[in-house]
């Protein structure tokens, strides 16, 4: 379940690692088809950042592009997008699960030594109460 | 911070150094973690993860000793490689104690070599609702939709 195995895409996580990327790829899934420039308009920095970060995302195959004209239309790849974000849940759930673990093992632990050392005492407690 | 980070914080009623001991004893990790593991615990010791169940063998290395409160390692390289921060990702527990109960923050973070050369835009990446934590369900939940509307 927790594993780093084919499930888990470093290229899909360097694409979405930065932010400017993360927003690029929002306005496309909520405005569909852009250019760089359309993109360029919206986010405030600059279209040659925009084209760079639009080829991250192109290699790690969240993004499409095609000609029309003289435009590059940009558009987001729904199935890949779809096993990206499947990944990314996981890797967060993955750690959810580990940490509720490690926190009932502490948890646990702690308890048993509170109770050794209630034991501990009462034992104590009790050889001084016996000895007159 | 500018990587991709998953970041949890959670509240434990123990001791920190009964969850340091948790977190870096093989015999606990076994236990929330892989199946087996091993773990040369000092700065750039080297440990492994086995998740037999899915025939994978994680080797990691530890970045970060600072018994209690900071325990790091790097993992997820390519096979056969050695952990760098470019190649892998950085996993970090921080810890703090408060009257008996243990704060335990969990950071892993990134192959996010900072390529932004548009600093000036600070405040832009400080909004939260651009930030990594609410991406992540948003683009779930696009995601599910788009893989119903294609069907």
């Amino acid at each position: 379940m927790s594993a780093r195995s084919r499930s888990f895409d470093e290229e899909v996580w360097l694409a979405v690692a930065d932010p400017s990327r993360r927003s690029l790829l929002e306005l496309l899934i909520n405005g569909g088809e852009a250019t760089a420039s359309g993109l360029a308009s919206e986010v405030p920095f600059s279209r040659q950042a925009v084209a760079k970060h639009l080829a991250v995302l192109e290699r790690a195959n969240l993004v499409s592009s095609r000609r029309q004209g003289r435009e590059v239309l940009f558009s987001v790849r729904a199935p890949e997008v779809d096993s990206a974000a499947q990944m990314l849940v996981n890797v967060g759930r993955a750690w959810d699960t580990r940490l509720q673990s490690i926190k009932r093992i502490a948890e646990e632990l702690h308890q048993a030594t509170i109770v050794t050392e209630l034991r501990g005492d009462a034992n104590e407690t009790e050889t001084t109460s016996s000895t007159p | 911070m500018t990587a991709a980070t998953i970041e949890r914080e959670i509240k434990i009623e123990a001791p920190i150094e009964v969850v340091w001991e948790v977190l870096t004893n093989p015999a606990h990790i076994v236990n929330w973690s892989a199946e087996e593991a091993t773990l040369d615990l000092r700065p750039g010791g080297a440990g492994s993860l086995n998740f037999t169940e899915h025939d994978h063998v994680s080797p990691l290395r530890v970045e970060t000793l600072d018994p209690p409160n900071v325990f790091s390692y790097r993992w997820s390289q390519p096979d056969g490689e050695e952990p760098t921060e470019e190649n892998s990702m950085l996993v970090e527990f921080i810890l703090s104690e408060d009257q008996g109960v243990t704060t335990l923050r969990l950071i892993e973070s990134g192959f996010a070599k900072n390529d932004w050369s548009e600093e000036k835009n600070r405040e832009y990446y400080d909004d939260h609702s651009n930030g990594w934590d609410h991406f992540v369900p948003r683009l779930a939940s696009y995601a599910a939709s788009a893989h119903v509307s294609a069907q």
